[in-house]
């Protein structure tokens, strides 16, 4: 009995959480936009009893999942979220990568202080970092004045309202979550075995792809989908830096949501992407799990 | 060959055989600390040799010159003739087992062993005869596609073996082999490590801070502390012909004993307190007249009567302080009139309950005038 009731908790709150405000969401998708409050229709009427809950579900259809398929906006605009995520992902690690290894490579008593400092930034809000990232990337900004002044470049470099500015802001945000998983994995190695791998006939540098590498594998796997799956519903970055050349579901969705009140389709937008995100979630536990038992 | 043919292995003693390393002066320190202090010692082919001190007397330092990962001070190592100082670890022709093994944890036991062979570009049946090989000579043929964390500790012992034999160096150096494996599981490996030394015929340097391990495997021990050797020889002169107090109580069980030296003719009288007579024992080396001497002797080599015995140089009267029955032996403390408590161990060759002896009997401790040594000092 105290199991159960132990084990009740966490499944509580995942059906509080997830699956109850999932199953609203979901059958706002299959509404019909309405002007009305709420704006959709059909709305469950349980004063009718078991007639209005018939005629209830009657109205409910997948309209606003073919309207999806049929305008190539949406498809576009996964698309490209879900190469923007890849790419800021791919160059989150390469940055990441090399600041987590260098923390282990520190001495001791510096490593605490360097955590830190990766940590620091979350203590600002993060609205003001990425506006404050407008002021640096501007046609007037703080960078294009260095470069100029620098005589690097004569004329100001066009970065906002561009891609570009999207991958930085997105890298430089969530950079911590690449870079926290990846050093507890590298901290947690034997320096032993990369002696015994050069003992064994190895270079440094090949040392550290047969046995570093590999074995930060999980670090790098967490980091990536830490990164990758909050990236591609990102909705405050590329809206703030991206401008309107940048095609991001996320912003669709704010957009429908919003501007064009139409809740179903924005509702049916949020069911999709989370469906193409449960994937790369289930792939994330698995690993975890993996990561697990190899251990155990 | 019968064992009568066999020729002694002893290539320490022959002046014609060339050492496999030389150590030449060897200092090591780290700031102010002198981890290895002026160190100079042949090692020989074939030979296990085991590096034995008390934990920070420089042993693993040394190891670890020897691999490549420290660099001497001062001095030259050399191995077959060469000056190691400017080679990498991964060029060396050394291999090395780790205290805890260092498996990667990642590759399969057939990975591992595979490791070393795959760097030096050997592929296909050559790789996986050389790793069967590896797996028949260590037991482990069973266990070949397991992942380290899926086999035992003496398991694990074995793939760590094979892995750093595999390359099949000249010298291999072994850093606390057996100290992650329980009493009898040790034992039994310590013979295994032995069988495959011979089989391979590959030099050993073992580091332990185990003396009965260094005992049962090394053809010569360095007894080492603080940075120097403080004796080298075989397992057998260590323990009976220890060079200084310190050696003989590093290793086994001693007495010792502190008296004043009285040379007479060939044997040495040792005065060693009121209302006891005086010691004989014999020494090659030469004390003056009241000389400050330390005798040590062994706990086995003095034997407990109740009558006094005949015929020995030494026999003396005191009381049974304490008995340990330890199964297969029994260690009796002795008080002397003079206050100093012998150890005496004598196997039970009989059964318990018709021993003669109990505590606080007055009875007679003997041992001959060659069972003690004499130290300077």
């Amino acid at each position: 009995m105290r199991r159960f009731a132990l084990i009740a908790i966490p499944y509580f709150w995942l059906l509080a959480l997830f699956l109850v405000p999932f199953a609203i969401v979901f059958k706002i998708s299959l509404s019909d936009i309405a002007l009305s409050i709420p704006p959709y229709l059909p709305q469950l009427e349980l004063a009718k009893g078991w007639e209005g809950f018939t005629k209830f579900l009657g109205a409910l259809d997948f309209e606003n999942f073919e309207f999806l398929m049929m305008d190539d906006l949406y498809y576009k605009a996964y698309l490209s979220s879900l190469k923007i995520a890849a790419i800021s992902t791919f160059l989150t690690l390469l940055i990441g990568y090399p600041i987590a290894y260098a923390m282990t490579r520190a001495s001791e008593e510096w490593r605490p202080t360097l955590l830190m400092l990766v940590i620091l930034p979350f203590w600002t809000s993060f609205l003001i970092r990425v506006y404050a990232w407008i002021g640096i990337l501007g046609q007037e900004g703080f960078l294009n004045q260095t470069l100029m002044f620098l005589g690097l470049t004569s004329d100001p470099l066009i970065i906002l309202n561009t891609p570009i500015a999207v991958y930085i802001g997105i890298v430089y945000t969530y950079l911590p979550f690449m870079v926290l998983p990846i050093y507890s994995a590298l901290e947690k190695l034997d320096d032993r075995l990369l002696e015994a791998a050069e003992d064994l006939g190895c270079s440094r540098i090949k040392a550290f792809w047969l046995v570093t590498f590999p074995l930060s594998r999980g670090g790098i796997i967490a980091g990536c989908f830490l990164v990758f799956i909050p990236t591609l519903g990102e909705f405050v970055i590329p809206s703030l830096l991206g401008g309107s050349n940048t095609l991001m579901i996320g912003k669709v969705l704010w957009d429908e949501f919003f501007s064009n009140r139409d809740w179903p389709l924005a509702s049916a937008v949020a069911v999709i992407l989370l469906l193409i995100l449960i994937i790369p979630i289930i792939l994330f536990q698995r690993n975890e799990q993996k990561q697990r038992e190899s251990e155990g | 060959m019968t064992e009568a043919l066999r020729p002694v292995f002893a290539p320490w003693n022959d002046p014609d055989e060339k050492p496999l390393i030389q150590f030449k002066n060897v200092t090591k320190r780290f700031g102010d600390f002198t981890a290895i202090d002026d160190l100079t010692i042949d090692i020989f082919e074939r030979e296990f040799f085991a590096l034995l001190g008390p934990s920070g007397c420089g042993k693993t330092t040394l190891m670890r010159m020897l691999a490549g990962f420290a660099t001497p001070t001062e001095g030259t190592i050399l191995l077959s003739g060469q000056d190691i100082a400017p080679i990498p670890p991964n060029k060396r022709a050394v291999n090395m087992m780790f205290q805890s093994y260092a498996l990667f944890p990642h590759l399969s036991v057939w990975e591992n062993i595979a490791f070393g062979l795959k760097r030096e570009g050997i592929k296909g049946d050559a790789l996986n005869s050389r790793v069967d090989e590896m797996l028949r000579l260590t037991r482990l043929e069973r266990f070949a596609r397991r992942k380290p964390h899926q086999i035992s500790g003496g398991q694990r012992q074995r793939v760590a073996l094979a892995r750093s034999l595999a390359k099949a160096p000249k010298l291999l150096l072994l850093d606390e082999p057996l100290g992650a494996l329980d009493k009898k599981l040790r034992q039994d490996t310590q013979f295994e490590l032995m069988d495959i030394q011979e089989k391979t015929g590959t030099t050993f340097v073992i580091v332990t801070h185990d003396q009965e391990e260094a005992m049962t495997v090394a053809s010569r021990i360095a007894v080492m502390d603080e940075g120097r050797m403080i004796q080298v020889d075989t397992p057998a002169r260590i323990y009976e012909a220890p060079n200084t107090v310190y050696v003989a109580d590093f290793i086994g069980d001693v007495n010792i004993i502190e008296g004043r030296a009285i040379p007479s003719g060939e044997h040495v009288q040792i005065a060693w307190g009121e209302g006891v007579s005086d010691i004989t024992g014999t020494t090659d080396k030469s004390f003056d007249n009241g000389e400050k001497v330390h005798f040590a002797i062994r706990p086995e080599k003095v034997s407990v009567s109740v009558e006094k015995p005949d015929d020995t140089p030494n026999a003396f009267q005191g009381k049974v302080l304490d008995i340990a029955y330890l199964g297969n032996l029994s260690t009796y403390h002795v008080e002397m009139p003079n206050g100093q408590i012998i150890k005496t161990q004598s196997a039970n060759t009989r059964r318990l309950s018709r021993r003669a002896i109990t505590w606080d009997d007055t009875v007679w401790i003997s041992f001959t005038a060659t069972a003690g040594v004499l130290l300077k000092g």
